[in-house]
Parts: structure tokens; sequence; C-alpha cells
């Protein structure tokens, strides 16, 4: 082995041990944390944590099935008039953070909100006490509210699929006498099940993430209290044991969303088929399935994401902008961009690790780095303390006796956040560069090898240009999922900043809604890059780079 | 492998005259190695040593222990079909995949082998790819500095030119591989596979991509540029027709194995077994028997030159083996079918013992009737033992 390639595995060795510490950090918290808690938790705290986590991730879970395969199969199978909007518009709810749309819909449901006082006014009534819908305040509201906001994780996999294997299968099934409902439930759902399983593996980790949603309707999930156990209870091994207690739940759904995947295939990489014959709908049909598939988009975007751009109107009408928003937002993009570029070059290195390293350890490397993404924000913050903390006290102990100061990286600093942020999304650009350099002939880093370059100039040389653009959009996405970003965030930003999300979810734990609504807007409006992204990709032109080398 | 011909005593040379026109050499022969050539390019043509080479993926043996060696300046074909591991061969050489076992040596450095994996950007070692593999985002001109880092960019922009020029495409040096045609784009290839001046070209089915028309033109464009140069060089196909036009000499391949490693014409007229015999040429085979120094074939009997055991033998011959007699001399046949092919008649003619019609070619009047006589005319006809493998 040469000194350079030495180094690179030296590298990826200090790499894998970063992307694994919160894991081992984790164990062994838990493992030494004061007994005289655990008893408390596993008496008063776990139960209903767990009850409610649970009856959450099964709710939340039927709910996204429901309508992700629905939709999906209404704008497949299905011809009307809108469908064509439909098939876009229904991937909208994916720009609405979970702890938005609570947000939203908490000021919009309020009894002095604009849905109860306009139903009061309709019917007569004058006093809010006179009308009582159910609470949203609730388990099942906040199932309703991930639901609508969750389903496109679903929705996207499963019409995809619909879209490229089913013309043939379908239309065999219908000249093999099946109707429209037998067709659905004979044919293409099982066929959609490994789509619809991914989808909905998915959807339920955002569902486990979330931790603004849930608290703001006052459900208690595990990330809840691991939340409340540490910052308000100042109690890190606890939380460090509720949150390897979600740990077990992530790995339960990751083996049972590979189950019901099952053996067969994802179908879905294939080559197109010819596209679904459409079965027209007309008069009352028609317009029955465009009102059926126009409500997710409306419950789950149009309403949230109108009501939040008018009250953001309203307040600036009243009193301008907030003042405080201009900070928020440079502080959003400042660590946003900051953890977006370490993402990617460090994502860079990862994907080209099975060529840099060899490709057994350069797998493992990728699988490592997927690490961060499986683990809900709160649960990775709490595992980051203790290596963070471990680290400041490292870099103390060997600069400060010197220099009687020392670089502080851990805690409550922005390099915190920003590895913290590293670390969840790292899988993102990854993913993102490894489809990139997947759709490069493997031709051409040979050649570039043949013509004198070492593993890292041909990386650079060749890789890197073609693979631009993936990597670009890869970039992109993490942007917005890190601007978005709440229980890391949350847990781990330095004192007294405040990003737009963590701004929101004062403004809402404070009760004053429409300071917020400004902010909300901005997160949408940020959570739309990646879906017209999607957009794009789906309806764009075949890649350039297919004719590449020819 | 048993290598025994058959010939007629006292005969002239025996390989057919004129030789078929796919084995006749369309090219001048090469110029003393490292003289001239090699003299003006300033190459210096490397000997590659390949000693006992294996590698299998998985449980699969994609080669399996062959040794080759090509001394400097020689131009060397590998011929094989797919998947008979000639492209794993040149992967082997050119350093981007590495052997289970024996080693490689070009001159006297051992590259590969031995707990040695020299990487290839320092082997010295060139390779067209088979899908040319210029690289989308750069410039024509740019793809063939590419290996010129060496060079100051002065130097390098006017290296690269100069080998564009060769090729006739210094005004395509700004273009974009993406407007080339087929034919340009491979000479861009063997511009930038050349411009570093390797010690050794390999060429991995350079011609395959091309329309039949280009194909010939371009095969022998790049094979004077090879020659000029003086370069060693090693090409892969599975195109026997080019193998011979390109190649001082041909390694025969066959499921991974070295079957045969000769000049064309010593594999034509003395292939070293029933598959060598059928890598260059038609062949019609039948059953023989070998008994006191003569064979006894369905077409005649001959004198065996070569000493063979008595017994049942397989007997390959060249079409051009087979002589139509007068009548009353030789084997009788029966003419089938007869089409009209100009300057000759070709005729499917049935022989008892044969299993399938000889198709031959006759003057275009020389047969009359349903019946014909044949014998066996000196040279391309080769006897192997008879089993059951090929």
């Amino acid at each position: 082995m040469t000194p350079a390639r030495g180094l690179l595995h030296a590298a990826a060795a200090v790499l894998a041990a970063i992307l694994l510490a919160p894991v081992v950090s984790l164990a062994v918290a838990a493992a030494d944390g004061t007994g005289e808690l655990w008893p408390h938790l596993a008496a008063y705290v776990l139960p209903q944590a767990i009850r409610e986590t649970g009856l959450l991730l099964v709710g939340v879970g039927l709910l996204v099935t429901a309508l992700g395969t629905g939709t999906a199969w209404l704008v497949s199978a299905f011809a009307f008039p809108g469908r064509r909007f439909l098939d876009a518009a229904l991937l909208l709810p994916l720009a609405v953070p979970t702890y938005v749309v609570a947000y939203a819909y908490l000021d919009l449901m309020h009894p002095l909100g604009p849905i109860q006082s306009g139903l009061r006014a309709l019917l007569g009534l004058s006093s809010p006490r006179d009308l009582s819908l159910p609470d949203l305040r609730s388990l099942p509201g906040c199932i309703l509210l991930l639901g609508f906001v969750l389903y496109p994780y679903v929705y996207l996999p499963t019409r995809a699929l619909f879209l490229m294997r089913a013309g043939t299968l379908l239309e065999a099934a219908r000249m093999l006498g099946a109707g429209p409902a037998r067709t659905f439930f004979r044919v293409a759902l099982p066929l959609a099940r490994p789509a619809i399983a991914l989808g909905v593996g998915l959807a339920l980790m955002e569902t486990l993430n979330d931790v603004g949603a849930a608290e703001f309707l006052g459900v208690r999930t595990l990330t809840v209290q691991v939340y409340a156990t540490w910052v308000n209870r100042s109690d890190l091994p606890g939380a460090a044991q509720i949150a390897l207690v979600m740990l077990a739940g992530v790995v339960g759904l990751v083996a049972l969303e590979r189950l019901a995947r099952g053996k067969r295939g994802y179908a879905g990489s294939g080559h197109r088929d010819r596209p679904t014959a459409r079965r027209p709908l007309s008069g009352w049909r028609a317009a029955a399935a465009l009102a059926l598939g126009s409500t997710p988009v409306l419950l789950g975007f149009g309403l949230p994401a109108g009501y939040l751009a008018w009250a953001a109107w309203q307040r600036l009408r009243a009193g301008g902008w907030p003042e405080a928003l201009a900070a928020q937002t440079l502080n959003t993009v400042l660590y946003a961009g900051a953890a977006t570029a370490v993402t990617v070059a460090v994502g860079l290195l990862v994907a080209a690790a099975p060529q840099l390293l060899g490709r057994r350890s350069g797998q493992a490397l990728i699988r490592v780095a997927g690490l961060g993404y499986a683990m809900p924000g709160t649960v990775l913050a709490v595992g980051l303390l203790a290596p963070l903390a471990l680290l400041d006290k490292g870099l103390a102990d060997l600069f400060g006796a010197e220099l009687g100061w020392a670089p502080a990286i851990g805690l409550g600093t922005g390099a915190a956040l920003v590895i913290a942020y590293t670390l969840r999304f790292l899988t993102i650009s990854v993913g993102a560069t490894e489809a990139g350099f997947a759709r490069i002939p493997s031709t051409l880093p040979d050649a570039a090898r043949m013509l004198g370059r070492g593993r890292f100039a041909t990386l650079l040389a060749v890789q890197l240009p073609l693979a631009w653009p993936a990597v670009l959009s890869g970039a992109l996405l993490a942007f917005v999922d890190i601007a978005k970003e709440l229980p890391v965030t949350l847990l781990l930003r330095p004192l007294n900043v405040e990003t737009l999300s963590t701004h929101l979810y004062g403004e809402a734990a404070r009760g004053t809604y429409e300071d917020g609504a400004a902010a909300a807007l901005l997160i949408v409006m940020t959570g739309l890059i990646p879906v017209a992204l999607l957009l794009r990709l789906d309806r764009g032109p075949v890649p350039r780079h297919s004719r590449a080398g020819a | 492998m048993t290598d025994r011909r058959a010939r007629l005593p006292g005969s002239g040379p025996f390989f057919p005259d004129p030789l078929p026109l796919f084995l006749r050499r369309r090219t001048a022969p090469p110029p003393p190695a490292g003289q001239d050539g090699a003299a003006k390019t300033g190459l210096s043509p490397a000997r590659l040593d390949i000693r006992g080479v294996s590698r299998r993926y998985g449980r699969t043996p994609a080669l399996e222990d062959v040794s080759l060696s090509l001394p400097p300046g020689e131009i060397l074909a590998v011929l094989g079909r797919s998947g008979c591991g000639k492209s794993t061969l040149l992967r082997l050489i050119a350093g981007l995949d590495a052997p289970d076992a024996g080693e490689i040596r070009i001159d006297d450095r051992r590259v590969a082998g031995r707990g040695r994996d020299e990487p290839p950007e320092t082997r010295g070692v060139g390779l067209m790819f088979q899908d040319y593999a210029l690289f989308p985002h750069l410039t024509v001109l740019a793809n063939v500095r590419f290996g010129l880092r060496h060079l100051s960019s002065r130097a390098a922009r006017a290296v690269a030119l100069e080998r564009l020029a060769e090729v006739g495409l210094a005004d395509r040096a700004d273009s974009y591989p993406g407007t080339l045609s087929g034919g340009e784009a491979q000479r861009v290839a063997l511009a930038r596979a050349l411009a570093p001046r390797p010690r050794v070209l390999l060429l991995d089915e350079p011609f395959s991509n091309l329309d039949a028309g280009t194909r010939e033109r371009v095969r022998a464009d790049t094979l004077a540029v090879l020659r000029q140069g003086g370069i060693s060089a090693i090409l892969v196909t599975h195109d026997a027709a080019e193998a011979v036009e390109f190649a001082d000499r041909i390694a025969l391949m066959r499921e991974g194995r070295l079957v045969q490693c000769d000049t064309a014409e010593r594999l034509y007229r003395a292939p070293a077994s029933p598959f060598a015999a059928r890598a260059l040429g038609d062949i019609v085979e039948m059953e023989g028997l070998a008994s006191g120094g003569r064979l006894t074939t369905p077409l005649g009997t001959l004198a065996l030159t070569d000493p063979t055991p008595d017994g049942s033998v397989r007997v390959c011959l060249r079409p051009e083996a087979i002589r139509i007699v007068p009548r009353g001399e030789g084997v009788p046949g029966r003419i089938l079918r007869r089409r009209f092919v100009g300057a000759s008649t070709r005729i499917d003619v049935e022989v008892a013992g044969l299993d399938a019609p000889l198709r031959l070619t006759a003057a275009p009047d020389g047969i009359a009737g349903d019946g014909v006589a044949l014998g066996l005319a000196e040279g391309g006809v080769f006897v192997f033992p008879a089993a059951k493998s090929s």
C-alpha cells in the first residue's frame, strides 16, 4: 500500500468513527446512566410515550398508505380533466414540514381563528362556547395532520411504479375480465407493495423525527420525551435511555419495511413501459375524481400555505416585517449553507470511497454514512453530546495549557450544529453523488487512469465534472432539508441563535402564532424547491450524458 | 496439442496460391522494430511478457495459465469470441485488474504478479477503448492533452495538435466529442492514447463500433500510425480478417486459454486443433482412417507426412484441398444445386460417407450434368486425433 492510500484509509477510518460516534455514545450513556432515574422513566414516562408513539405510527402508517396509494392509483389509472395538474400538485405537501402544518392548523382552528369564527357566523352563534368542534390537540388530530403532509412519500414511489410497470400488466388484468376495483386490489396493490413499503417507511421515519407537531398538539411521543427529559429535567442519561428505545424502534421499522418489501424486487428501476392507457371518466365521476384527488392537496398544502401567506400579509400590513426575521433568515442560510458545503464535500469522498479504498470498505463506509438519516434528530443530538464534550475537553487539554485559549468545536457552537447536520443529512449528498457517478460509463475513469492520472486525480478531472449536476441537486436537497430541520437545531444551536424553524417553534410554544407566519411561509417556500426539482426530474428530457463517449 | 498434417509427398508449396483474399496483407510489412519510425517519434517500444497468468471472478475462471510474449515493435492480435477472456487479458496488462496467479513484465520490470500491482497510471501502457471513452466534458484538444500533464502547457498543446494532425483531425481540436462521427471519435481516441507515448498500446475492439466502409479505412490508417511509430501493440478482436490484416502474430483464445499463437500464415497452414483450423477460414470436417502411413477419407486417400498411429482420426480440409477431377478418377459426387456467381459457379455436392453436402467453387462451364468426380489436392489437409472434443 502506498503512503497516499494508507492516508486515505486512515481518513476513512476516522470518518467512520465520527459517523458511528452518536450510536456508541448513546449505548455508553445508557449503560452507566444513574440507576435512580430509570425506574421513574420505566414506570411513568416510557409506557405512555411508547403507547402514544406506537398509536401515532400505526395511525399515520394507515393514513399515508390509503392516501398515497389511492391518489397514485387515481392519477395513474384514470383520465379526467385536471388530472395532469393533480399529478404534480399531489407532491406539494412535501414542502410543508410537520411542525409548520401543525403550527398553521392550530392557528386556523383556534376558537377565535378564521374557521371557527366563520362557522359561528354561518350558524348565527355568538360565543365560542356554543360551538364545540373536536379538539385538534389530540392524538387523532396529530395523526390526521401528519398523514396529510407525509402521504407524498408513498404517493411518489407508488405512482412511479404504476407509471413504469403497470401499463401492460394492468391491461392484461383487464383483458382477463377484472373490473377496475378488482384490478386495483388483486394486481395493482400487490404489485406496488414494495413501493408502498418504501414510502411508508420514510413517512414513519419522519413521524418519529417530528418534535414540533407532536408537542404543539399535546402528544407525548418518545421524541418529545427525549427533548423534555434533556431540556426540562437536564437529565442526559435519561434522555439517552429514551433515545436508545427510539433507536430500537427505528431498527424495528427498517426491518418491517424490508419484510414488507419482500423478495419481490422493487420493480421501478426498469425501463418505462408504454404509458398506462387510462380509463376516461366524465360527468360527475370526473368531478368526483378531481374533488377526491384535490382534498389531500388542499388539506396538506393549500389551506396551511394559503393561511400562512394571508397571516404573514396581515402581519406585514400591521407592523411591517418582524425585525428579527432578517437575522433569522440569515442564520438559517449561514448554518445550512456551511453544513451543506461540508456535507457535499464529505459526501463526495464517501461516494467515491469504493473507488478510492476498494469496493468492500467503500460500500461499508457508504452504509455507515446512511446511519444519521435513520436516526431521529433528537436521538442524534443526544448521541452527539458526549463525543462533542469529549472533543472540547481534548482540545482544551491540548491547546489550553500552551495558549491559555482553546478552540471550541463542541457544545453550544455553530461547529457542533454543522457537524450534527452533516451526520444527519450526509446520505442525501452521498446518494446523489453516487447516482451521478453511476451514470458515467466505467471506461471514462479507466481511460483517465490509462492516461496517467491517479485515482484521486481521476475523481477530480473526470468524475466530478461529469457528475456535477447530480452533486448540485444533492446539495440543493441537503440545503433545504437542513434549513427546515427543527429537532437538532433546537437542541444544539448556539445560545441566542434563532433560525427560522426554532423561531417558529418558540412562537408556537408561547402561543403567539401570528408572529411566526412569515417565518413559516419562508420555510414552506424553501420546501417548494425540491418539489420543483422532483417535478423537473420527472418530466425532464433524457439526461445529456447518456451519449457520453460515443 | 497435436500438430499432424497430411501432405502429399514430393509436392511443391502446398499453401494455396493465391491466398484467400482476406489472408492477403493489404499494408506494407512492418519496418524493422525500433529503427526509423521509433527514432522519428522518440518512442522506445517495450517488450511485454505474460507468464502463466490466471484470473477468476468468483468461481468462474476468466483466464487460465496464459503465457505470451510481445517483442518490441510487434503488433499482436488476440482473437477469440466474446467471453473467451481476451478483454480480461487486456485489463490485466493495463493494470485495471490484477491477476490471481502468474506475472506480467514490461521489459524487465515486473508490473503485476507475485505481490506486485503497479497502478495503471505508472505502467506506460496506453489503452484504446471499444467505446473510445472520450471525455464528453472536454474538447477534442483537451482530451488529447489529458495524458500530457508532465509537459508544460504550451508543449502539451503542441504535441496534442501534432497528434491530431497525424490522424487528420487538427481542425476539430475545439469540437466536443459529442459532435464527432464514429470514425472521427475513433481517431481522436487513437491520438489521445498515443500522445503520452505509451511503450505498449492496447486496443480493445477499437473498430467494432464503426460501419463496414469506415472500418476498412480507419483500420488501415490506424495501422499506418502504429507502424510509423514502431509501437508495440496488442489488438483484441473477434474478427479473424481484422486480426490477419492488423497483426504480425495472432494469439487465438478460447474459454480463457491460449489455443495457439502464431503468424496468420502458420495458423492457416498449421492449425494446432480443429478449433484453430476453423478460426482463420472455412474447413470441411470428416472422419478418416489412418493406416500404415496412409490416410483414407470419403474423398480419397493420401500419404501422411507425420507419423500417425493407426486408427480413426478427425480430418479437417480447407475447401481448396478439394479438387474437381476428370470423370472416372477420384470419388463420384452428385450435384444438388448450382448457383451462378459470375466468374465461377458454386455447387453443392453430395458425397457418400459425408454428413453434409460440400460447397465447392467450379469454373462456370466446367461442369455438366448431375455428376462430378472429386479428389484431394495437395496441402490444406489437417489430421487430428478423433477426440470427442473439437
